[in-house]
């Protein structure tokens, strides 16, 4: 029987309040309530302070560069397609610096789920503005406030019809570790949008601001339904809505290749009169 | 630069030089191709060199192939047979024909030459078999085997479309009965007395065999010339060889993926060009700090920027040597043949491996695209690359222990119950971030302390020739046949030279070498690059100054030719 304490408690570098508490702790009671060994799943991080989570956590643990997690994810989940596979990584990683990476992640349909820490600004650099920053948002990177319109995720996801697309919030931990868990079971990519606040850089959307606006969706809200999810995906303002926006049950990219249908690449040895009757071929 | 010797630039030798040029899409590379197998499979030995532009139609491509008995190792200048496809091929190269040169050529180019032979394309046959005759006519005058031919034509076109088979046969022999009422056969090759079975392989093929018997699994790539074809020839193999081949989204991503998968134990290659390269470069440091295995070739073509994508360069090495930020030990091949290009592209699969990082491998345009006569490798014997460590080294598993040989036992994740952690910031033994100083120093102490061992293992600078030379000729990469050639040549005429080929260019180790340099009287670094990259950094490493260099940068191969022209200077 696997339990929250298997993924232990670690003492963190965050700030006292931060949301990554929070999601951290609804992270591991999904794993506890999946039943996941810790051997059997790999985190893997970017750049951050959202980054830093799989540190905090008893996983395999793959932190690597700003913005490139969802890469090495996927070649990850290629070479073995038996792991369970979270990537754990923050606004500015997955949706500014790994932007691309995302729209691929998304057209792959990867079996992976996608935890992004949303908390509007950039955290580990203290302060500067996120791709989800609202416009006029002021720092001391953008003094006159931001100039750009901030990315909706969602609204993207859903257009591309990504396999799985949830919001989560930090301050709704059941809901959250609930999401969680969807995610993980959902055979594809799976994201899972979580809104956190900065109590150090972001005075405006703060524990309070997210906890007037989130709002869960209705139980007969059918998440298979596009052409409705697309509204709900640009629905943000006094109500924010939560929970699974959309789904779908497209084959996970990994199941196209005829060569994982025997397990993980790892271990095997290539097949060397095989790889003789090919050179033969240049005669 | 002189050395009072007047080179004559006519080598005299043994090898016939066949160019085929027109624009692209005429199926000059077809021609190329099949010519090229029936010659290797003839018992000849060929060096091939195409000079193609970044366009699929149109422009002016050329495919040459130099045939010797003897082992060809370089491209050459002077044409014996050229097989003009249009009227710019003959007008840019008839000034290159060799003495008892000929034009073999469509009489409807209208052109008028005493060298040509103007042969009734579409009097022989239709049009969608004028590649067919001119195999056909050029296999009568060079006295090929027709019953090779056909069964290589065969080869080529697949062998179940029966009546095509049968047409090409007929065309075959139509072509070749043409030619032999209207042209005596006095292009003949000199007859082979036995016939081999070489492989007709270029560099990047054998860069992809090479890394199959090397271990790979996984590769990703986002196209990029002259990288691509390794990646196509990966992709050709994939179902039988249980391989995984994804183009990813950009090179950054490409690299990523690699280590990724590498992380979880599939042996991974990324190939790219460049500027490509370029943007993996932090993935490289990443692969370092992460002590994660990866292979990376870089087949150049020059720069900067785009640069001329499909034509060859030596002018990445100084890239390739100090990618990737922070410090961290590497080993950079850069073979010489298409040989080599199998053989360390396997090693660089064992160091990267064993030493857990990345390795890296520079070819370029030239050898990616030059077809061989390769010697069959010995497949079914060379030994197999273990992937990870099979036990845990201590009880409390750690990935980045600290060893003597900096060398920590590295499990795959999911493989055991054991926990693998990687970081890209400073880690602990655990693999977790962290901000001790000591243990940073520790960890660079550690990561350094592989490159001993990856030193212990350097492929070591091929000499050739006199021990005192009054010339040595200093080359890498894919020179290496051109320098030699050259060198013979120079020795025909009475000097004493040798040549010392580097194969690997990081790390260099200096008392392997820097006696030839100091006791040759006077040494010539040659290279397809402006800065003479390669001397700068011998320089470096050992404070040799060299004084002459031939250096190559017009976007053409090194060969013999040019390196005697820039002697005779």
């Amino acid at each position: 029987m696997i339990t929250i304490s298997d993924y232990v408690d670690y003492e963190t570098a965050w700030c006292p309040g931060c949301g990554n508490f929070s999601i951290l702790k609804a992270v591991k009671q999904a794993l506890a309530a999946r039943q996941l060994k810790p051997h059997e799943v790999l985190f893997v991080s970017g750049i951050g302070q959202a980054a830093k989570a799989p540190h905090y956590l008893n996983a395999n643990v793959f932190n690597g560069l700003h913005g490139r997690s969802l890469p090495v994810a996927t070649g990850a989940k290629l070479a073995n397609p038996n792991l369970t596979v979270i990537v754990e990584s923050g606004d500015g990683c997955n949706y500014g610096e790994g932007g691309n990476h995302f729209l691929a992640a998304i057209r792959r349909n990867i079996n992976v789920t996608l935890l992004v820490h949303n908390n509007q600004v950039y955290g580990l650099t203290k302060g500067q503005a996120s791709p989800t920053s609202a416009e006029g948002f002021v720092t001391k990177a953008q003094p006159e406030g931001v100039l750009s319109a901030p990315f909706n995720p969602i609204a993207v996801a859903v257009a591309m019809r990504t396999g799985f697309v949830a919001r989560g919030f930090a301050g709704m931990l059941d809901h959250l570790s609930e999401l969680i868990q969807q995610g993980i079971n959902h055979r594809g990519l799976a994201l899972i949008d979580v809104l956190q606040p900065c109590v150090s850089f972001n005075k405006i959307n703060t524990f309070d601001w997210y906890k007037q606006r989130c709002n869960p969706l209705s139980p007969t809200y059918d998440p298979t339904d596009w052409e409705q999810a697309i509204k709900v995906a640009s629905e943000w303002g006094n109500k924010i809505p939560t929970g699974i926006i959309y789904r779908n049950d497209r084959i996970p990219f990994e199941e196209h290749f005829p060569v994982l249908r025997q397990g993980p690449l790892v271990g095997r040895n290539a097949d060397r009169a095989m790889l003789k009757k090919i050179m033969e071929g240049y005669k | 630069m002189t050395n009072g010797h007047d080179r004559s630039l006519q080598m005299k030798d043994a090898t016939f030089n066949i160019l085929i040029g027109g624009e692209a899409g005429q199926g000059l590379i077809t021609v190329g191709q099949i010519l090229s197998r029936i010659l290797v499979r003839s018992g000849y030995f060929i060096v091939v060199t195409q000079d193609y532009q970044s366009r699929i139609r149109g422009g002016h491509n050329t495919f040459a192939i130099r045939v010797g008995i003897d082992e060809v190792t370089a491209p050459k200048k002077s044409i014996d047979l050229l097989i003009a496809f249009d009227n710019n091929t003959v007008a840019l190269h008839q000034r290159d024909l060799s003495a008892n040169g000929l034009i073999v050529l469509d009489e409807a180019l209208h052109i008028e030459s005493d060298l040509a032979l103007k042969v009734p394309f579409k009097d022989l046959a239709q049009e969608r078999f004028s590649n067919i005759v001119s195999l056909g006519v050029v296999g009568f005058l060079l006295g090929l085997d027709e019953e090779l031919m056909v069964r290589t034509v065969d080869d080529f076109f697949g062998k179940k479309n029966v009546s095509l088979a049968a047409e090409n046969r007929h065309v075959l022999s139509v072509a070749a009965e043409w030619a032999s009422t209207h042209r005596t056969s006095s292009h003949n090759l000199a007859a082979i007395s036995n016939t081999p079975q070489r492989l007709m392989m270029n560099g990047n093929e054998a860069i992809a065999l090479g890394a199959v018997s090397g271990g790979l699994q996984f590769c990703s790539f986002y196209p990029m010339t002259p990288a691509t074809s390794i990646v196509l020839n990966l992709t050709a193999h994939a179902k039988k060889m249980g391989l995984i081949v994804e183009q990813a989204e950009d090179e950054i991503a490409a690299i990523n993926m690699a280590i990724g998968a590498s992380f979880t134990g599939a042996p991974s290659m990324v190939a790219t060009s460049g500027g490509g390269f370029a943007l993996m470069v932090e993935g490289v440091s990443l692969a370092a700090m992460t002590e994660t295995p990866v292979v990376v070739v870089v087949a150049q073509r020059p720069g900067p920027a785009t640069g001329l994508p499909t034509r060859t360069e030596q002018g990445d090495l100084e890239l390739v040597l100090h990618s990737g930020h922070g410090e961290f030990p590497r080993a950079i091949f850069a073979p010489g043949t298409v040989e080599e290009c199998f053989h360390l592209t396997r090693k660089a699969f064992e160091l990267a491996e064993r030493y857990q990082g990345p390795m890296f491998l520079l070819t370029d345009q030239f050898l990616a695209d030059s077809y061989r006569a390769a010697v069959p490798f010995d497949i079914e014997t060379l030994p197999s690359v273990s992937v990870g460590t099979e036990s845990a080294g201590s009880s409390q598993y750690t990935r980045y222990a600290i060893t003597e040989s900096g060398i920590s036992p590295r499990l795959l994740p999911g493989m055991t119950e054991n926990l693998v952690v990687a970081d890209s910031d400073e880690h602990t033994e655990a693999g977790h971030i962290t901000e001790n100083l000591f243990v940073r120093k520790q960890m660079v102490e550690k990561r350094l302390r592989k490159g001993k061992g990856i030193r212990a293992e350097v492929t070591p600078p091929y000499m050739v020739g006199e021990k005192k030379p009054d010339l040595l000729l200093i080359s890498w990469g894919s020179s290496k046949g051109a320098v030699n050639e050259a060198a013979s040549h120079i020795r025909s005429e009475g000097e004493k030279v040798a040549t010392l080929h580097f194969s690997q260019v990081w790390p260099l180790v200096p008392e392997q070498f820097i006696g030839y340099l100091e006791s040759a009287r006077k040494v010539v670094i040659v290279e397809g690059n402006a800065f003479g990259q390669m001397a700068r950094l011998i320089r470096r490493e050992t404070g040799f100054q060299f004084r002459n260099k031939v250096l190559r940068y017009d976007g053409l191969p090194i060969t013999p030719e040019f390196i005697l022209r820039e002697l005779s200077r």
